[in-house]
């Protein structure tokens, strides 16, 4: 009796999240982003734990246990690189995710409170990235630590106190890298699978946006299934499947012919043992960061440059009040937004591009002006986005097979 | 900035450097050009690196039998020609030197070399291994223009002979006023050494490319691995889109 109850829960489970859970037929190239960010959330996880079962999360052993790995174990050298290029893969993936999310309209009501769970996971996998930096303890893992954590010694009154807190000691050391090794190893990953479930719990709650930005579930047919809506299984999940292939190409290209990707992917100080002494001539963070890190170096004031850093992440969240669009897709939207998109996705790139060169003369004059584009796309939101001229949207999504 | 103007002078001064002996101006665009599949190359670089560096320097992830594996030599050949101080196969290759007396002698430990590949890169070994020049003012005799200072005396002098260093004084402008700064200008040999210049281009060119292999020993089963991958994921993929669109045929 309880075990035919619980199979036919599980069955009920299948087919509410695959096989009757309809998505749009008219996803993107775009749309691959979702999957792939899960593909490589599934990577990392197995990929981390063969990782910890050879890893010393010590300031005398972890440089020479990851050469270990590198060297000794079998295949380690192969579950190293994964695990290295799959923290690149995570946020192309996530960036591209999204970018899509911008193009369209996917943040709008009724999908906020999505929204912000997708914010929280990249939040999350911000903390998560950082912590498993530092766990090679390369001179730029010791630097680029130092640098962050220091960051937060600029807060008035209780920052000295802070840091301290945050390193367990006076400067980062044995202590700092394993209170670092926990949190990456367990706590970070366990809000991020938490927060993955409800991000696709919430998804399924409200059903996908679509290039067109129209609402699929107000055309249904007599057994309520969505008119322009397939069913996420066999169709997406066999159209994955070809994301996927695509992706594990350009990764394992990474991989296997490219692991450091020219000192972008694996930076060439941390091939130098941490070093308390010997400071790396650039402190540079792997570039999924260096857009705010581009920001934090453009303000010459710490403070108000730390407190920019955060505010150019946490603008982000507030996107679902901030556009007062009545379309959802930028096929339906005008020029302004389109304009204003097409400048933050530059500045986002070129801030980027800058957060990885030396803080000095005119690099220092183009991330202030790419900073003040950067921030003008979300400030200035409201005002664009209610005067831009928009389309009329059509009642049913565009496809063509 | 600085070393685009360092770049500018010395293009312009090309033409007439390349004239006088010794040349040298050009040594920041010096490529160490090495091969890692060129496995006698290799050996060479092994051999120099146990008869040359090894006396201060170690390769402490490095194994002995690792390397005769790679590098296509029997055990024998390691024994009688790398391994010299009552070592075993399976150890990692570790200098004699004791730390205390590096640090009393040069004033530092000198760095292990297991990775210096990786995290400087050929082309820097190649330029430091090949410009050191006398100077009196330090304690060794000699300086290095790629690491202004270093704390290693020239140990390939017997090979490479000595030579100068001839500055110039060059105006500049590094954003505070016009300054007479000191340019290298060109190299001038002082004493021969054992080798021609060609010659030793190739020694410093083996060695260097036993340090870029001993980076990463994986490295050459690693791409020769990513293609048989890369081919297999391309046939996936291929099987992939079309299963896809048989599975979408009915979606209109």
């Amino acid at each position: 009796m309880i075990a035919a109850e619980s199979s036919r829960t599980r069955a009920d489970f299948w087919k509410s999240q695959l096989t009757e859970y309809y998505a749009p037929k008219n996803f993107n190239i775009w749309y691959y982003f979702g999957s792939l960010a899960l593909l490589v959330l599934v990577i990392q996880i197995v990929t981390g734990i063969f990782l910890t079962m050879n890893y010393k999360p010590s300031e005398a052993e972890a440089f020479g246990s990851v050469e270990y790995i590198m060297r000794e174990v079998e295949w380690g050298w192969l579950i190293r690189y994964i695990h290295s290029t799959g923290a690149s893969a995570f946020f192309i993936v996530v960036y591209l995710h999204m970018v899509r999310a911008l193009l369209y309209g996917s943040y709008k009501n009724p999908r906020e409170l999505l929204w912000i769970i997708g914010m929280l996971i990249y939040v999350s996998l911000m903390a998560e990235a950082f912590f498993g930096y530092v766990l090679p303890w390369g001179n730029m893992s010791f630097w680029g630590a130092q640098v962050i954590v220091s960051l937060f010694g600029a807060i008035p009154g209780i920052g000295p106190d802070l840091v301290e807190w945050i390193r367990g000691d006076y400067s980062i050391s044995d202590i700092t890298l394993n209170r670092f090794f926990a949190l990456h190893v367990a706590a970070l990953p366990l809000v991020l699978i938490l927060l993955v479930v409800v991000h696709l719990t919430a998804l399924h709650e409200v059903g996908s946006n679509n290039p067109d930005g129209v609402e699929i579930k107000k055309h249904k047919d007599s057994k309520g299934k969505p008119l322009d809506g397939i069913a996420f299984h066999p169709y997406y999940t066999y159209k994955d499947l070809v994301g996927v292939g695509v992706f594990l190409i350009l990764f394992c290209g990474v991989i296997f012919f490219a692991p450091t990707l020219g000192g972008l992917f694996l930076e060439h100080p941390n091939f130098e043992p941490a070093n308390a002494l010997n400071t790396p001539e650039h402190i540079a963070p792997v570039w999924y960061f260096t857009p705010y890190y581009a920001i934090l170096r453009a303000v010459p004031d710490k403070l108000t440059g730390a407190a920019l850093m955060g505010a150019a992440v946490l603008l982000f969240f507030f996107l679902p009040w901030l556009d007062r669009s009545p379309v959802k897709s930028i096929r339906y939207r005008g020029w302004l937004f389109k304009l204003f998109l097409g400048a933050f996705i530059v500045a986002f790139l070129g801030l980027g591009y800058l957060g990885l060169q030396p803080a000095q003369g005119s690099y220092v004059i183009a991330a202030r002006v790419l900073a003040v584009v950067y921030f003008a796309f979300f400030l200035l939101m409201p005002w664009y986005t209610r005067v831009d001229k928009t389309k009329p949207v059509p009642d049913r999504v565009t496809y063509h097979a | 900035m600085r070393n685009a103007a360092f770049g500018l002078v010395a293009v312009l001064m090309c033409g007439t450097v390349l004239a006088k002996e010794g040349g040298g101006a050009d040594w920041k665009s010096w490529h160490a050009d090495n091969d890692i599949a060129n496995k006698e190359s290799l050996q060479r670089g092994a051999r120099n690196f146990v008869n040359y560096c090894l006396g201060c320097h170690s390769l402490q992830y490095m194994r002995y039998n690792r390397l005769a594996m790679d590098l296509g030599l029997t055990e024998e050949q390691l024994k009688d020609n790398l391994m010299f101080g009552g070592q075993r196969p399976f150890d990692v290759i570790k200098t004699a030197m004791p730390a205390a007396d590096a640090q009393n002698w040069f004033g530092k430990e000198p760095p292990d070399l297991s990775l210096i590949g990786r995290a400087r890169g050929t082309d820097y070994l190649y330029q430091f291994l090949k410009t050191f020049y006398l100077d009196p003012e330090r304690p060794t005799g000699v300086n290095n223009l790629a690491l202004e200072n270093a704390a290693m005396p020239q140990v390939l002098a017997d090979l490479q002979g000595t030579q100068k260093a001839i500055f110039v004084l060059e105006k500049k402008n590094e954003g505070n006023g016009e300054q007479m700064v000191r340019v290298f200008d060109h190299f001038e040999q002082v004493s021969p050494g054992r080798m021609n210049a060609a010659e030793f281009d190739g020694f410093v060119r083996d060695t260097v490319n036993f340090l870029d292999y001993v980076g990463e020993p994986i490295r050459a089963k690693r791409e020769s691995l990513g293609l048989w991958v890369v081919l297999f994921l391309l046939v996936f993929t291929g099987f992939a889109w079309a299963l896809k669109k048989e599975i979408w045929k009915d979606v209109h």
